[in-house]
């Protein structure tokens, strides 16, 4: 199996960084390679980035409320790379009725407060696991 | 997981300025698979444009927000830029957390710089031999400037040197003390050192430090260039025009001197070994069926039946780590 | 004077309470390996007095109202009045925030709290690209002082107290506030309030920072000079411990950072050549409430005997509200569960206690839903209702520190001390705050410390209720959102942008270069700030000639 690859991003203008920063490193002690690419990234900044750093999974973390802005901002960016196959997904404070538009969109997994983090780390490597197998 | 994309699709892509394929490849080739070897013969007859240079120097010694700021410079001039930074891989889980697109930022925009962040992975040595294809591959993409940025932990930064044209050391002021342990390591890799955060006390004293330990050095690699010290400010952007001025003498110095040549049939000689070494380590550790042999031999070993040496012979024939199958008439022509 | 008793080998209460420990430690089985609370420090069967070899009553214990102020600041606390009910929400445009004072002046509260939107926040206008989406969304967005005027129109500044949440460019809007009130034709050293104004802990936690901090730190020697000179009502400061705790720190870490930002800035204040006396009287501090019941109480307890002790030793103040703690205190966010949330109301009722118990000065409630989106209005009532129960219904209130004298919290307090102390060495190790800043030794010990509460909750080995114990499975948490109205944006945009070109552009120019040049030549910027203000200035533009002069602060990278 290849390494599994992560980008993890703040988008916004929020600096609530404490999820984001516990789960970069609970996929690091899972044996998964974060990109932490900080505060303060725009969408096209986070596409930008998941194309040069060829990741599996693009993982934001938004408090803010802004979810609904940003996840599929993210997402048009990334197919406007012409990126169909990187799993965007993420966590924050996102209602239930959100997470379901969210996920029509065509976006991945979301994780809300009280997730354990071997939830968290288990969805990335079942996630790529599927994928692989789909692929060969 | 992305073998789908067909390798000569990519090569097309990667040719045609993809920056999409070029992204595929670095991952296919970072993963150090021999049938991605394919790939690194297709494109070394592209290689060779770039001018590679490292980066290196303690953890905090802020090489990010130094290479943030060079990169622009050097784009500045007319350049395309590509960067790889690399650092360590856990040694308990295999991951690792790479965070220098947090110093980056400013770069992100800029369509003519590229950035790629690297995990150590393998073994000590092996890095050295993935970044080079690494950088191969932007090199056939056309960057005109590619910069490696390594942590120096222990033998890394060392290893990387050998596969660039300059290698500036990064140190803060704050590494004054410490300076007499590293010196010997550092001299015979730097070309160029830059004081980072110069703004804080003790810059000057370390620049002097340094320059009374560079004359007392015996010339052993000064080729007839001086190692400059300069002072920095990454932060501002203080001494960053200087830094670039003297990595530009630099590559001219090397051009003038053909020390160039020199320097890069010393990488090519270093990749040659590397990928000798990374081959008979495959075929030691990847052959299944030498774990027993092993395992057999360690316990003979143990008994007092046998002493390593003649262990270690026992099981390099077993292995036939010689007997690799090529036409090496080329050799005498 | 009473000490606690020593521990002598030949003492045959010593001897008994040496022994029934040795016993029931031998003897009894316990349901788990160790006791410990959030700070990890181990907790021991049972307490005695011989715990309290280390405390002496008179120099560590005390009365309410005196030296060292362990059992209070108060002489009579709760028994002269309670605490202030103060719960601090935002409205997404100024005239919304406007209407919603009025209503709470007219029903009896008397002191405001404005939260401000995130580019606020970050000294950002509500129409540059970066705001986009974000205007009016986490609370109210602040351009220029005609938002002010707004928010505070028909609101006699001479008559409440504001409490504004604002840090980077928190200058600017003391710089308002006190435009707003000459407009009225109040005399400004009549105004009362607090600004939060604590930029080191957005460095160490909150992450809502502008400039580095060394021109941080200026601007707020800048606004605690000009408030001594001229607001003399007015707290200058709110050196804040929240934000340090939910950003994953524990409670000996919170005590610490805090008390140690709070000393940086009376060291940096002193520096400026200003008397010790003369503006800290003026500091406050805001702290969390979390869910280790009397480890929470030990801290506020602690938190007060240190500053007065520092504050006297070390610093020589001799006013005794100098020495005096005052704080406020907001139960922890971050201890909310999405799980089953009327659960919240429960832990908000005991953490809102252990902050009564400690002596808090003003108390804000959380909701029960806030893991989930903004509080909506049922859930707010019941967070007020909670703080009412406990002032009027528990009787804690009725005599002052009742904990105190406890062998249990007096040794905690003792320990909370002695911890806070070994990090206070630590971070003069480090070259101060500022430096331990610049280095992430903070921001280090906090993402470790995070990091470990998680692995620890989901190991089983911190319990929480409906989490990862009593779940309640296939729950379905139905609750209402609330929905922000997009075109508070978009109107926002448009008023700012018409207010933008009305301006005279020759003057505002002029307000602007003024102001830079006061930062190169070092001037209290108060002053200049005030000006451009007046004249409309808008808060994105002033922060932005101030980033010319100071540049922007960029975060080690720390994990």
């Amino acid at each position: 199996m290849e390494k599994i690859k992560v980008l993890v991003a703040k988008p916004g203008l929020d600096g609530h960084d404490r999820g984001a920063k516990v789960v970069a490193r609970a996929l690091r002690d899972a044996g998964i390679e974060v990109i932490y690419t900080g505060l303060h990234q725009t969408p096209e900044m986070i596409a930008e980035a998941a194309l040069q750093e060829d990741v599996n999974f693009v993982a934001l973390s938004i408090l803010s409320g802004a979810h609904m802005t940003i996840f599929p901002r993210v997402l048009d960016k990334l197919r406007e790379k012409g990126i169909d196959d990187i799993v965007l997904t993420g966590g924050g404070i996102i209602p239930a009725d959100d997470m379901k538009t969210l996920h029509e969109m065509g976006v991945g997994k979301l994780f809300g407060p009280g997730t354990s983090l071997e939830e968290i780390v288990n969805y990335f490597q079942e996630t790529s696991k599927k994928k692989e197998v789909v692929v060969s | 997981m992305k073998s789908d994309n067909k390798i000569e699709e990519l090569m097309e892509g990667l040719f045609n300025k993809d920056k999409r394929a070029l992204s595929r490849i670095i991952t296919m080739v970072e993963s150090d698979k021999p049938e991605y070897y394919s790939i690194l013969k297709e494109i070394y007859g592209h290689t060779g444009k770039a001018y590679r240079i490292g980066i290196t120097g303690p953890p905090g010694a802020g090489k990010s927000t130094l290479v943030n700021i060079l990169a622009k410079q050097i784009k500045d001039r007319g350049n395309e830029v590509g960067i790889v930074a690399v650092d360590p891989t856990s040694p308990f889980t295999g991951g690792a957390l790479l965070g220098d697109r947090i110093r980056m930022t400013g770069l992100l925009k800029d369509p003519h710089i590229f950035m790629r962040s690297m995990a150590s992975r393998g073994s000590t040595g092996g890095i050295a031999r993935t970044t080079t294809h690494v950088a191969d591959v932007m090199d056939a993409y056309g960057f005109d400037v590619i910069i490696i940025e390594t942590v120096g932990v222990g033998q890394l930064e060392l290893d990387v040197a050998g596969a660039v044209d300059t290698t500036v050391v990064v140190l803060v002021p704050e590494a004054g003390s410490s300076i007499q342990a590293m010196k010997a390591g550092l001299i015979e890799i730097a070309d160029i050192f830059a004081i980072n955060k110069a703004d804080r006390e003790g810059a000057e004293t370390l620049k002097f430090e340094l320059q009374d330990a560079l004359s007392l050095m015996p010339a052993i690699k000064n080729k007839g260039w001086d190692l400059p010290v300069k002072l920095t400010v990454a932060l501002d952007g203080t001494g960053i025009k200087e830094l670039v001025d003297t990595i530009y003498t630099h590559k001219t110095h090397l051009e003038d001197t053909d020390h160039l040549n020199t320097s890069r049939m010393n990488q090519k000689k270093v990749n040659i070994i590397e990928i000798m070494k990374h081959r008979i380590e495959n075929q030691l550790w990847l052959n299944p069926e030498l774990e027993p042999t092993l395992k057999r031999l360690s316990n003979l070993s143990m008994e007092g039946k046998i002493d390593p040496f003649t262990a270690a012979n026992t099981f390099l024939k077993s292995a036939k780590v010689l007997n690799v199958n090529i036409d090496a008439s080329f050799l005498h022509k | 004077m009473l000490t606690f008793d020593k521990k002598l080998d030949d003492d045959k209460d010593y001897q008994k309470d040496k022994q029934w420990k040795d016993e029931t430690r031998k003897n009894c089985k316990e349901r788990r390996n160790s006791f410990s609370n959030l700070s990890g420090m181990e907790i021991n069967p049972l307490y005695s007095p011989f715990d309290l070899e280390n405390t002496d009553f008179e120099r560590d214990i005390g009365y309410p109202g005196e030296f060292p102020y362990t059992r209070g600041v108060h002489r009579n606390l709760y028994r002269g009045r309670l605490w202030t009910m103060r719960q601090f929400s935002g409205f997404a445009s100024p005239e919304e925030t406007n209407r919603r004072y009025h209503y709470l002046l007219k029903n009896g509260q008397n002191g405001l709290s404005v939260a401000f939107d995130m580019p606020t926040l970050m000294g950002y206008d509500s129409d540059d690209p970066i705001s986009l989406g974000e205007v009016g969304r986490c609370g109210v967005a602040v351009d220029t002082l005609a938002d002010m005027e707004v928010i505070f129109k028909g609101i006699p500044l001479d008559k409440i107290s504001t409490s504004m949440t604002i840090n980077g460019p928190a200058p600017i809007f003391l710089a308002m506030y006190i435009a707003v009130a000459q407009k009225q034709g109040v005399p400004i050293e009549k105004i009362r309030g607090t600004l939060q104004n604590d930029i080191l802990k957005e460095y160490i936690a909150q992450k809502e920072w502008i400039f580095p901090p060394e021109p941080s730190m200026k601007l707020i020697v800048d606004t605690i000079e000009y408030g001594m000179k001229h607001t003399p009502k007015w707290n200058t400061v709110s050196i804040s411990g929240y934000h340090i705790r939910e950003a994953g720190a524990n409670a000996v870490q919170e005590l610490a950072f805090t008390l140690a930002d709070g000393f940086a800035y009376v060291e940096a204040a002193i520096e400026r050549g200003m008397d010790v006396d003369s503006f800290a009287p003026r500091l406050s501090f805001f702290f969390n409430s979390h869910n280790n019941f009397f480890e929470e109480i030990a801290k506020f307890r602690a938190a007060r005997r240190i500053w007065a002790k520092r504050m006297k030793e070390k610093y020589g103040a001799k006013d005794p509200k100098s020495l005096m703690l005052r704080f406020h205190t907001q139960t922890a966010g971050c201890t909310l569960t999405a799980q089953q949330p009327e659960n919240n109301i429960i832990r908000v009722a005991y953490q809102a206690m252990a902050a009564s118990l400690g002596g808090t000065q003003s108390l804000h409630t959380n909701s029960m839903d806030e893991t989930l989106s903004l509080p909506t209005e049922k859930a707010v009532k019941i967070s007020l209702r909670t703080q009412q129960v406990l002032a009027h219904e528990t009787g804690v209130t009725d005599t002052v520190d009742p904990l105190a004298g406890s062998y249990y919290v007096e040794n905690l307090t003792g320990r909370m001390e002695e911890e806070c102390e070994k990090y206070f060495t630590r971070i003069e190790h480090y070259g101060g705050v500022i430096e331990a800043i610049k280095k992430g030794f903070f921001q280090r010990e906090i993402a470790h410390s995070a990091y470990m509460q998680q692995k620890k909750i989901d190991k089983k080995e911190d319990i929480i209720v409906g989490v990862n114990e009593f779940v309640d499975k296939d729950e379905d948490i139905e609750i209402q959102i609330l929905k922000i109205d997009p075109h508070i944006e978009e109107k926002k945009v448009k008023e700012l942008k018409e207010l933008k070109s009305s301006r005279d552009q020759d003057v505002l120019k002029e307000k602007l270069d003024r102001i830079k040049q006061a930062a190169q030549n070092d001037e209290n910027l108060m002053y200049s700030i005030l000006d451009a203000v007046n004249v409309y200035a808008s808060m994105g533009e002033i922060v932005q000639a101030l980033k010319e002069v100071y540049g922007t602060y960029r975060e080690p990278v720390i994990f």
